[in-house]
């Protein structure tokens, strides 16, 4: 009889089957709808680019962060030439430096006579990859390491930025993914819990989210910043940081997760496990967690944008992580200066960096929940 | 004077252009004609393309879907003339534009299976209705167009049509909604009116008042009616024309007496043969004849003593005590060994409440349930807590009505066959596979379909593997809560026959719960009628359905559309 019969691609467009679909597990198949949404595809290409950045920032970075050099305070950027007449010799043009004695103020013209070569993988002085490995080279800088070489321009204390912002996409990038991990891990268990329970408990753990919700959220930073104690680590410092944002971040998870719960305990194959003879253990573990584990990564991914705007606040605010530690927010603080963002535009390039990591995160998440949603 | 042709259907044909580059033949070359006054029912299971053929005449085909060939020519007639003045080809118009908005406010119009979702819920009924008069003739005015509403629907027998014309539709029943969208469909004085699945949604007194409803507008307006259904009870109460799609194919058309008595196509046959089955008491069933009184069985298994279960009792912090519901109010009766017992009843009779107290669902709020264990000890399962090993667990299961939303869909279905055996019988690996495997095979379905997971199934395949679960502890009693109702009826009575044939290898009782009539007769030795959370009648299954005492179950048995021509409602 026709029930028997392998199943065939419905003709029913309300439930329109494609084929190929069959004995593929949800997981499987949440991934492969992933790959079919453009933007999140290129978006998920660009953000491996950024965390791939982040990892490797010290060979990337064509300078130490926090290296000073007093002669070139906020040196514009240079273009990088990459041809000399017909040959390849890439190399930047130097800086005439003039002084304005009255105004104390320096201006940098590019100089058409000094050329200074720039080479992939030039000896430098040597530095540990990740603290462990020592290494002598760089991805790119120039010959001559004395020479100037500011790609993105020069901070206040001639640093380069370009290898600040290298090196502060580390924090910047990783405390949203660390903060919305130890968020997600609360709220899952609290928000499973609330939704799973339900009645008074449920009640309870609501009230104390809407609660949290309400208390305003830049004194309450300002109250648990300055409880943090000043001599602490840089290391200590962003794992408080990080526990802060996590402690406010939780709540919109706990909410989703309450929500998914409640409405897969309705479900009749919850209600079919239980009459196996299943505990609330097993329900929870075995049956309503995994169907909502697609939803939840797609919430969690669209959590961490928020995350690393926080730390970009919390730092400009100067409330977060301190200078020498490089974020992308405590490097925004330089920018605070109305005059000196005249003079320096390019103090604002990790604004650049905060908005397109901030974007790609919105797109591959909006694409993951795209991903998940079935009735799609 | 002859019928004038009303709408003549050429070679439709509809296709999906799915994303991954596959065509779903949705409609596949289609045609009829329909006349004034005629009903043509367009009969087919789920997934013929029944519903699509319908939206292609009003171009109202879903995305991707679209018309790629045929021709529908809609024939305009001026009052008494018998040639028409104007022949439009539906199919040349496209989705949008004044010519297609025309045919949808003058010509055709269209009703659906759930009114509450055509319906808005922002706007009295009065007023969805005023808009759809103004929008087929703007000159009428404001007040005009609000009187001709009441109108209409006065002309739906209404009783207080002004009253309900203020009222909002989640205000309404099910079949009062239905109505009122039948009055905003004839609105522009349509002189078509295309019906998809109209009473499929609702209770089967309601159903009948519909039927009714239709058939006297059309015999008062002279309205061609094309009736979209999947149930052959409906085809012969309501049809002058069937036609019988399968798979995007009218395979068969004929007048309706014909089309019963003498069916040409397999398919056509198929379809009255399983819908006829279900008409009489199932021939595979060997179960022992109750007990003359068809009360009480001598040895029961399970009795309910005056169960009550009252919705919408707690109290919470702040919250004032809210609306109740006593969903089951009082009902008590037996099951005995190797019984069938059905409970029948409409939407909200309380019937599947039952069903979830048995089995600890819901709490009861008062009453008894005392089961006789396999060792003939009694256990009250009213406020009963499982513990390990708990013979309950294994003796009373259940088959749920919607096999979508029972299994797992992260779950293969071994896994979900396995788990009752992994956490009673401590089954696993190879033995586990081995069980799982047999199970399978009981059911009907192959061993190697374990690796795959729900969606790669049918509806009917699926509510095997929900019977494979049900029946693998070896249980005493099945409870299926409208198990066969999401099915069609060339399914239904093969999963009836399933549970009837391991009903004699495992020699269990079933609780089947249903509001179809049909069903009941059967697969039920003995049948509980449920109205209102209480108990209307019962006795055995013949005394019941054949001759009813009560007047409730006298009017539910009456409202049954019969596949049968000569015994319309």
């Amino acid at each position: 009889m026709s029930d028997d019969a392998a199943p065939q691609v419905a003709l029913d467009p309300a439930t329109p089957r494609l084929r190929g679909d069959f004995g593929e597990t949800p997981m499987r198949l949440m991934l492969r709808k992933l790959r079919r949404h453009r933007l999140a595809r290129i978006s998920g290409v660009i953000l491996m680019f950024l965390y791939g950045i982040a990892i490797f920032a010290d060979v990337i970075a064509p300078a130490d962060p926090n290296t000073l050099n007093a002669r070139f305070t906020y040196a514009p950027p240079q273009t990088l030439y990459l041809f000399d007449g017909w040959t390849l010799d890439p190399h930047v043009k130097g800086y005439i430096v003039t002084v304005d004695e009255v105004a104390m103020k320096r201006t940098f013209t590019p100089d058409p006579d000094t050329q200074i070569a720039v080479r992939l993988f030039p000896a430098t002085a040597p530095y540990l990859l990740w603290g462990l490995i020592p290494l002598r080279h760089r991805l790119i800088g120039p010959v001559d390491q004395r020479q100037p070489f500011f790609l993105l321009g020069a901070d206040r204390l001639g640093r380069d930025m370009l290898s600040r912002l290298v090196h502060g996409s580390r924090i910047s990038l990783s405390i949203g993914l660390s903060g919305v991990a130890l968020s997600l891990l609360v709220g899952v268990v609290i928000g499973g819990i609330s939704g799973y329970v339900g009645g008074r408990t449920d009640m309870v753990i609501q009230r104390v989210i809407e609660f949290i919700w309400s208390l305003p959220q830049i004194p309450l930073w300002l109250g648990l910043a300055a409880a943090v104690p000043r001599d602490w680590t840089s290391l200590q410092a962003y794992f408080v940081v990080t526990i802060i944002l996590a402690l406010l971040g939780w709540t919109e998870l706990a909410r989703a997760v309450r929500g998914r719960v409640m409405a897969l305990k309705g479900e009749d194959f919850v209600a079919a496990a239980w009459l196996d003879g299943a505990g609330s253990q097993r329900i929870i573990l075995r049956h309503i967690v995994p169907s909502f584990a697609s939803h939840i990564i797609a919430v969690a991914t669209l959590a961490i944008p928020g995350m690393i705007l926080a730390e970009t606040t919390l730092s400009f605010l100067g409330l977060g992580l301190q200078a020498p530690v490089v974020s992308w927010g405590v490097l925004l603080r330089d920018a605070q200066n109305i005059r000196t963002l005249a003079s320096a535009p390019w103090l604002l390039a990790p604004g650049v960096a905060v908005i397109v990591a901030v974007l790609t995160l919105n797109f591959l998440g909006d694409g993951l929940r795209d991903a998940a949603d079935p009735y799609d | 004077m002859t019928q004038r042709l009303l709408l003549s259907v050429a070679d439709l044909r509809t296709h999906f252009a799915m994303p991954d580059g596959t065509v779903v033949r949705a409609v596949d070359g289609i045609g009829f004609d329909l006349h004034e006054g005629e009903t043509l029912c367009i009969v087919g299971e789920s997934g013929s393309g029944k519903s699509v053929a319908a939206r292609s005449i009003l171009q109202i085909v879903d995305l991707p879907g679209r018309i790629v060939g045929g021709r529908i020519l809609l024939h305009r007639y001026e009052s008494g003339a018998a040639t028409p003045r104007q022949v439009v080809d539906i199919a040349q118009l496209g989705r949008t534009g004044p010519a297609i908005r025309a045919v949808r406010c003058h010509d055709i119009s269209m009703i659906f299976q759930e009114p509450m979702s055509s319906l808005s819920p922002v706007h009295n009924c009065g007023d969805q209705i005023a808009e759809a008069v103004r929008l087929s003739d703007p000159r009428v005015g404001k007040r005009a167009a609000h009187t001709r509403a009441v109108e209409l629907l006065g002309l739906m027998q209404l009783r207080s049509p002004d009253l309900i014309a203020k009222q909002f539709p989640f205000e309404l029943s099910g079949g009062m909604q239905q109505r009122v969208m039948i009055a905003m469909a004839l609105a522009g004085n349509p002189r078509i009116l295309i019906a998809d699945e109209p009473t499929t949604a609702l209770d089967v007194t309601t159903q009948a008042e519909i039927l009714k409803l239709i058939a006297g507008l059309q015999r008062q307006l002279g309205l061609g009616v094309i009736f979209i259904t999947h149930d052959m009870g409906v085809v012969a109460n309501v049809a002058d024309t069937v036609a019988v799609m399968n798979k995007g194919k009218i395979v068969e058309t004929n007048r309706l007496r014909t089309l019963f008595d003498a069916p040409q196509h397999p398919y056509t046959r198929m379809l009255l043969a399983s819908t006829l089955r279900l008409e009489s008491p199932s021939p595979n069933k060997t179960t022992g004849a109750p007990v003359a009184t068809g009360i009480a069985p001598a040895e029961p298994l399970l009795s309910l003593r005056d169960i009550t279960k009252v919705f919408g009792n707690r109290q919470g912090w702040l919250d004032r005590v809210g609306h109740q519901v006593r969903a089951v109010d009082g009902v008590s009766f037996d099951v005995g060994a190797h019984e069938n017992l059905g409970i029948v009843g409409e939407s909200g009779s309380g019937k599947s409440t039952v069903a979830r107290c048995i089995l600890g669902l819901h709490r009861l709020t008062s009453g008894s349930i005392l089961y006789r264990t396999e060792l003939a000890q009694t256990i009250e399962l009213s406020g009963h807590r499982r513990f390990a090993g708990d013979p309950i667990v294994r003796d009373i299961r259940m088959v749920f009505q919607d096999p979508y939303s029972s299994l797992n869909p992260r779950m293969s279905v071994g896994q979900i066959v396995a788990e009752p055996l992994l956490l009673n019988d401590g089954l696993r690996g190879g033995a586990l596979r081995e069980r799982v495997a047999e199970l399978l095979v009981l059911v009907g379905l192959e061993p190697r379909m374990m690796e795959r997971y729900p969606h790669a199934f049918s509806g009917g395949q699926r509510q095997r593997i929900v019977i494979a679960r049900a029946i693998a502890l070896k249980p005493r009693l099945v409870i299926a809560d409208e198990a066969t109702s999401a099915l069609d009826v060339s399914l239904r009575a093969q999963m009836l026959d399933l549970l009837l044939d391991l009903q004699q290898q495992l020699g269990l009782s079933y609780i089947l719960i249903t509001h179809d009539i049909s069903t009941i007769r059967y697969f039920c030795d003995r049948v509980i009628v449920m109205h209102n959370g209480k108990v209307v009648e019962q006795g055995t299954t013949r005394a019941v359905l054949d001759a009813p005492r009560e007047p409730y179950t006298q009017r539910l048995i009456a409202s049954v559309p019969r596949p049968d021509p000569t015994m319309r409602l």
